[in-house]
């Protein structure tokens, strides 16, 4: 259930084509170590549509090769792969100096997966199946992690600003009170300001929660907060992307 | 040959097989035994043999040292006269007979001196005057004109002896193997008929009637023993293979459901002609798909966390902490739905387990809560409100409560999930926690029917429980349904 159509962007045949609408994914070059070459295919169509270049290797050893040659700021590793499986390419790619931040694709798909996976040296989990617009979403804000460091003290979009160490936040200037959970959301959502977040990229990085919450939960945080953040103002700031999740953009 | 392939049958069968060897096995015993038991008589008769004829010798060694030759044979001829008299015979130096009771002694017997050490053969004088061949033992001495004397006694009687002690013993085998036979067909048909009826039985399970049970003739032997053992692992079996059958009659109908809505919202979504209509019919399809992977991954996990392969990463976690970052992360939901939350957590109890399994199992429980609690009985509602309304005029009901509690309980630490809806009758309970079962039939509610299952396989997997009760056990209208997951006690 999406609470808040009427700041949902509608543009575009393609909901996660509308999600990278600014989004600073120019230029980003990807690697896919996928075996499945029809899942493989329509991956790297869809990031091509997305403005991303995604190159493919179909099993763990080209993976590695392709992975330690060249220089890409994101890899998608499945880890069941032919050759070499995923967890190994990433250790070994760890241990050749390579930093890219690496998602892993699995089918297994389970708590106890996702702590290996992280483990063997990967930066994100997605089991397997995962909406595309999830996997995008989290493929920008790993690209864009590593091109970016966090070391604001203060994120600004538009007129709204956070402060990330006297935790104020102001909005033309005016204060807006927010609750503890309420001031992480914002902070999570300003970080990553004009790209898509998803709810379970929410769940996990404001929540701490690795698991299906079964209803809206997230939806009603973020209206509450939208309401606090939005209800003197005209401008909205704080989007709903339709079938993907949210975004905080100064459209003007 | 029926007669043939009867016995070859016969012999097929254990408990045949088993009481023939046993019968052997006796016989040969009994055998040894009675052949020692002759053995040992005749030596001992020997023995006896041996000391009198001993005694004998020295007598007549005497009479000969006393008045010679004819003293000698004075004697000897006074002891032959007796009844049952021993064998007594003077020999020349080369062995000729000269005199005796004796008609004829096989040859060599008087070469040595001393005993003869094996029974010899000789002829003897019967009353009617004939020959009568015998065998003997004895004594022979050499006298200083060198002849010689033997005193010896007939063998007739310990060959007597051992004839009778065997045909004894033929008679006994005889009525044994008998007997053993007689036993055989009582206790090899027998067994044969009751293996026969319980092979019989277990072909018919085997072909696929799981309601099939062996036959207990009820005498609690061995037989009926493994009878009632083999048909209480049928009934297990038959109940497994019925909640497998149930489950996934009930994926099958889950799954054709969602997936029947899905493909009638994709041929809207062709035949929409506006673009809006088009884009509302695509989104709905993905809503749907969410729900049918939503339904997927919990089966998955039920399945995984019943298989125990997540139970190695167990650690102390918090679990006042966890459930008030539950209750807090609910509350704007639970509020939507027109409820309250309401904690009651007792800070800093610990309990070993998975943090994520955990949290998903206190996430379910609160979500069935804010479905179910704020359900309003229909028929009762207005009776209950009047005579509330009679009690207190002018105060607002408060909304229902969801009440998350952490506690330390009798055997454990406990969390608890309580709503104040219409609750779950006591003969539902093992029920609900069943996979897709849901009280509600018409389905209103979204949901997967997993919730309480995954609940369950999760409280398995930390070896505690997860107990259903009323949250108002007086309120026949609203008892509201309180989940509570018991912990196992920590180790001190």
């Amino acid at each position: 259930m999406i609470t808040d159509e009427t700041t949902a962007v509608q543009s575009g045949e393609t909901g996660w084509t509308d999600a990278t609408a600014g989004a600073n994914v120019a230029h980003m070059k990807i690697l896919v170590i996928e075996d499945d070459l029809e899942a493989a295919a329509y991956m790297t169509k869809a990031f091509r549509e997305a403005g991303i270049v995604a190159d493919h290797a179909s099993d763990g050893e080209s993976g590695l090769f392709m992975g330690s040659e060249n220089t890409y700021d994101v890899m998608v590793v499945d880890r069941m792969l032919p050759r070499r499986d995923g967890l190994s390419v990433i250790t070994e790619l760890r241990k050749r100096g390579v930093d890219t931040p690496v998602l892993i694709l699995s089918a297994l798909g389970q708590v106890d997966d996702r702590v290996t996976g992280l483990r063997a040296g990967g930066d994100d989990y997605l089991p397997k199946p995962y909406a595309f617009s999830e996997l995008l979403a989290r493929v920008e804000v790993l690209g864009r992690r590593k091109g970016k460091p966090e070391q604001d003290m203060v994120y600004r979009v538009g007129d709204l600003e956070l402060d990330r160490l006297s935790h104020e936040v102001k909005r033309a200037g005016k204060d807006v009170l927010l609750q503890p959970r309420e001031f992480r959301l914002l902070e999570y959502l300003m970080k990553n300001a004009g790209q898509v977040v998803t709810r379970t990229m929410l769940l996990e990085n404001v929540w701490d929660y690795h698991f299906d919450p079964q209803t809206n939960v997230i939806d009603v945080h973020v209206s509450r907060l939208r309401s606090k953040i939005e209800k003197d103002f005209d401008r909205p700031l704080l989007k709903t992307v339709r079938g993907a999740g949210y975004m905080i953009k100064d459209e003007g | 040959m029926p007669v043939k392939s009867r016995l070859g049958v016969l012999f097929k069968s254990t408990a045949v097989r088993l009481s023939a060897l046993y019968i052997l096995l006796f016989a040969l015993c009994a055998a040894f035994l009675v052949f020692y038991v002759t053995g040992l008589s005749e030596r001992i008769l020997n023995n006896q043999t041996r000391e009198s004829l001993k005694e004998e010798v020295q007598e007549i060694e005497k009479a000969y040292e006393r008045g010679g030759v004819t003293q000698l044979l004075r004697t000897m001829e006074r002891r032959a006269r007796q009844p049952g008299a021993n064998l007594y015979v003077i020999a020349g130096p080369n062995g000729e007979i000269v005199a005796g009771n004796v008609a004829s002694v096989q040859p060599g017997v008087f070469d040595e001196e001393g005993w003869t050490g094996f029974p010899f053969r000789y002829e003897r004088y019967d009353d009617s005057g004939g020959v009568k061949r015998h065998l003997a033992t004895a004594h022979v001495f050499f006298l200083d004109n060198g002849f010689r004397v033997l005193v010896g006694r007939d063998l007739g009687e310990p060959s007597k002896l051992r004839l009778l002690v065997r045909q004894a013993l033929m008679v006994a085998l005889l009525i044994m193997g008998i007997g053993a036979v007689v036993i055989w067909f009582a206790i090899g048909r027998n067994a044969l008929k009751r293996i026969d009826r319980v092979s019989a039985a277990s072909q018919k399970i085997t072909a696929g009637d799981l309601s099939q049970r062996l036959p207990v003739s009820g005498s609690g032997d061995e037989f009926d023993r493994l009878s009632s053992s083999l048909n209480g692992m049928l009934g297990r079996i038959e109940q497994l293979n019925e909640g497998l059958r149930q489950v996934s009659d009930n994926i099958a109908h889950d799954l054709k459901t969602p997936l029947t809505r899905l493909r009638n919202k994709a041929s809207d979504a062709l035949s929409a002609v506006d673009e809006s209509a088009k884009h509302a019919a695509l989104e709905a399809i993905i809503v749907e798909s969410d729900q049918l992977i939503r339904t997927f991954n919990a089966l998955l996990m039920i399945s995984r966390v019943e298989a125990g392969s997540i139970a190695a990463e167990l650690t102390d976690i918090d679990l006042s902490a966890i459930a008030a970052d539950s209750a807090e992360l609910y509350e704007p939901v639970v509020e939507e739905a027109g409820q309250q939350m309401v904690c009651d957590i007792a800070p800093g109890l610990s309990v070993r387990g998975n943090r994520e399994l955990i949290g998903q199992a206190i996430s379910n429980l609160i979500d069935n809560a804010i479905k179910y609690g704020a359900i309003k009985p229909e028929a009762s509602k207005s009776e209950a409100s009047d005579s509330e309304a009679a009690q207190s005029d002018g105060v607002v009901e408060p909304p229902p409560a969801i009440t998350v509690r952490v506690a330390r309980g009798a055997s454990g630490v406990e969390i608890s999930v309580s709503d104040q809806g219409p609750g779950v009758p006591a003969d539902k309970r093992a029920e609900v926690v069943k996979r897709f079962v849901r009280l509600d039939k018409s389905r209103s509610k979204p949901g997967t029917g997993l919730g309480l299952s995954l609940v369950e396989a999760i409280m398995a997997l930390h070896g505690g429980q997860l107990v259903l009760s009323d949250t108002r056990s007086g309120d026949e209208a609203a008892p509201g349904l309180t989940a509570t997951m018991v912990f196992p006690g920590m180790k001190p």
